[in-house]
């Protein structure tokens, strides 16, 4: 006669609490196994996908977890919305730096963790902002220029040469903005020759971009976000586009379409990208860690060669890298030592204006007359 | 005399209660708490709490805010009255033409769209109708075109239609399939004409649906972000767009619950008023 089994009571509840306790626990087991480092990252968009993390996160263990934002603003917003210590690491643009700093969102850093001795000019070793009473909170990773994109079969690059080309009668209707006050109204500022007083503006000068500003309205074609930016160059819905530059029409051309940004006469607007610590953070270690890769040669390239947005090496190391794995896009980028486009030459050559913010007016005032240009007709 | 006192009646209240608790906690609570936003400031990105009437004055003498108002107000307005007119002829002939079986499949069909995201479709949209787009390249081999659609008003309003044409027409048609076909055929055998016979009695029968179809395709333009900023291209922009403008710029969140009240303040007129009519009997 075969045996039953017949738990008692007691059984029951020993071996239900062990099998419960198992289940419970069994995600903390695995995780201690795996020992993976979650990584809460704050960027524009594509900072945290694989092809410019995924090589730290193999050799490190570790995993992103990224946030996007797009816009200082926006990235200011989200953070002032979360409690301290939620983003490990944040990227920013420059001239929020010292917002973040102000508001006491980012650590003190450590100049000696990072390679300043291999910065490709003096001005990115004390970048304005990242520095406050001489302690360092930001370290600028990449870079890149705001100008006149456009489609090569609608105009020529000798009309390209200056924002004038925004006016040209054959492109009315098919001029697009990058959806954001900052870089647009900055272009406009430097059609009206302001360049490099191109944020401090008084009064005079303030009304005067406004009305440069809206005699360009009857050329616009749509408002865009960075989807948008990317589909109305491609679709040839629009001509030439306002407040982009290569990190748009880069991702473009390297595509094969006939677009391209170049840095008109009366000047660019340098966009600037740093890391910074987050505030709080338990994984200090591991974020500097980070930075440090981003600053050496290959988190140089991933980041110069980054699918969402390609931007400019800022150490030698990393152009000198760049150059050999990919000499396709160091040239085309103008990364090359010598060429007449080289980005360092052009901000030696003073073309070239740091993005900033306004010094007179609010942002506010900005982005209000901003929603006025947007309502006319 | 003795009064009757009644006793709660519980096993009620306890059906009731999960429905009050959520609607108090994520309606009522979020809407006066945004009402409450739309009186404090903002200080270096961050809110703080404060009764000032200084961003109702900023918000609502501006220009540029009422231009964006009477223009949201006009294409929700423009795409309600094209929704419920292209939707009528369909629904009439679901009602009343097809058979069971094609009604069913149709109704099917219209809620099909609704299984993918809107903002996908939209997209789809944006290929359909560019320069270089579908509709353009058919129209070339007739040798018309390219036509600017994309970024245009027309562009807006296709994104409208997409969102709110298969919501009419399932209403209308529910609307109309109850009418009692005894009216109709009473009034084909008084003399009535086609026609008349639906303006005279199909369309006041099925009043309160077609109403109430056309007080959705309003809420639903009125409050749409996703149409006119990837088919209209933003320009001008509508107040939700607005919205998303003011919150990005300086974390501006107060003014733009401003914005957010006056969009609900009108939408609430319309509802009621439309609503009043539609449930208005006749004569009153």
């Amino acid at each position: 006669m075969p045996k039953v089994i017949k738990p008692t009571r007691r059984d029951v509840l020993k071996y239900g609490a062990a099998a419960a306790t198992t289940a419970l626990c069994t995600p903390y087991v695995s995780r201690a196994w795996a020992d993976t480092v979650e990584i809460n990252m704050l960027a524009w968009y594509g900072h945290g996908e694989p092809d410019v993390v995924g090589e730290f996160e193999a050799a490190n263990n570790v995993k992103f977890k990224p946030k996007y934002y797009a816009g200082g603003d926006n990235m200011m917003a989200l953070i002032s919305q979360s409690p301290p210590g939620t983003y490990d690491v944040i990227l920013s643009d420059a001239e929020f730096v010292q917002q973040l700093n102000a508001a006491d969102y980012i650590e003190e850093m450590n100049p000696a963790d990072y390679p300043f001795d291999d910065m490709l000019y003096a001005d990115f070793k004390q970048f304005p902002g990242h520095w406050k009473d001489g302690k360092l909170y930001s370290m600028m990773v990449r870079f890149g220029h705001l100008g006149v994109s456009y489609n090569t079969t609608a105009m020529s690059e000798a009309e390209a040469m200056s924002y004038k080309a925004f006016w040209k009668p054959e492109i009315k209707g098919k001029l697009g903005h990058f959806d954001w006050h900052l870089p647009n109204l900055g272009q406009m500022s430097l059609t009206n020759g302001n360049g490099a007083k191109l944020w401090d503006q008084d009064e005079a000068g303030w009304k005067k971009i406004q009305e440069t500003t809206m005699s360009l309205r009857p050329q616009v074609g749509g408002f865009f976000d960075y989807g948008g930016t990317f589909n109305g160059l491609k679709n040839n819905e629009m001509m030439a586009m306002a407040g982009i530059g290569d990190w748009i029409t880069g991702v473009l051309e390297r595509d094969g379409a006939p677009v391209k940004s170049v840095v008109p006469n009366e000047g660019g607007i340098q966009f600037t990208e740093s890391w910074s610590i987050g505030k709080g953070t338990q994984k200090a270690d591991m974020a500097k860690k980070f930075i440090q890769y981003m600053m050496s040669p290959d988190g140089q390239v991933h980041s110069a060669r980054m699918l969402a947005y390609p931007a400019f090496c800022v150490t030698k190391g990393g152009r000198a890298k760049l150059n050999e794995v990919d000499p396709k896009e160091a040239q085309r980028t103008g990364q090359v030592d010598g060429m007449p486009n080289d980005p360092i030459t052009l901000i030696k050559d003073g073309r070239i204006h740091y993005r900033n913010i306004p010094q007179q007016q609010s942002l506010e005032d900005w982005n209000e007359f901003w929603q006025e240009y947007k309502n006319a007709s | 005399m003795t009064t009757k006192t009644t006793k709660p009646d519980t096993y009620a209240i306890a059906w009731r209660l999960p429905l009050i608790v959520w609607q108090g906690l994520f309606f009522v609570g979020p809407l006066l708490f945004m009402v409450a936003m739309s009186f404090f400031l903002v200080k270096n990105y961050r809110m703080e709490v404060a009764l000032q009437f200084s961003n109702w004055q900023r918000m609502l003498s501006k220009d540029f805010f009422w231009d964006a108002y009477f223009f949201t107000l006009w294409l929700a307005l423009l795409a309600t009255i094209i929704t419920s007119l292209v939707a009528f002829p369909a629904s009439y002939f679901l009602a009343f033409k097809a058979s069971e079986r094609l009604r069913r499949w149709a109704i099917f069909f219209l809620i099909i769209p609704f299984f993918t995201s809107y903002l996908v479709r939209i997209f789809a949209w944006q290929v359909i109708l560019a320069q270089s787009g579908v509709i353009n390249a058919g129209l070339s081999y007739l040798g018309l075109g390219p036509w600017q659609m994309l970024n245009t008003q027309f562009g807006t309003m296709v994104g409208y239609l997409v969102l709110c044409l298969p919501l009419a027409v399932i209403l209308q048609t529910f609307s109309l399939a109850n009418i009692d076909k005894r009216l109709v055929e009473a009034a084909h055998n008084l003399g009535c004409g086609r026609l008349r016979t639906v303006f005279t009695v199909v369309v006041p029968l099925a009043k309160t649906g077609l109403i109430v179809a056309a007080v959705f395709c309003f809420i639903l333009s009125f409050g749409d972000f996703v149409s006119p900023y990837y088919l209209g291209g933003s320009k001008p922009p509508t107040l939700s767009i607005m919205i998303v403008d003011t919150s990005k710029s300086g974390q501006q969140w107060p003014r733009a619950a401003v914005v957010a009240i006056m969009m609900i303040v009108t939408l609430l007129v319309v509802a009621f008023t439309a609503i009043g009519f539609a449930y208005r009997k006749r004569g009153k």
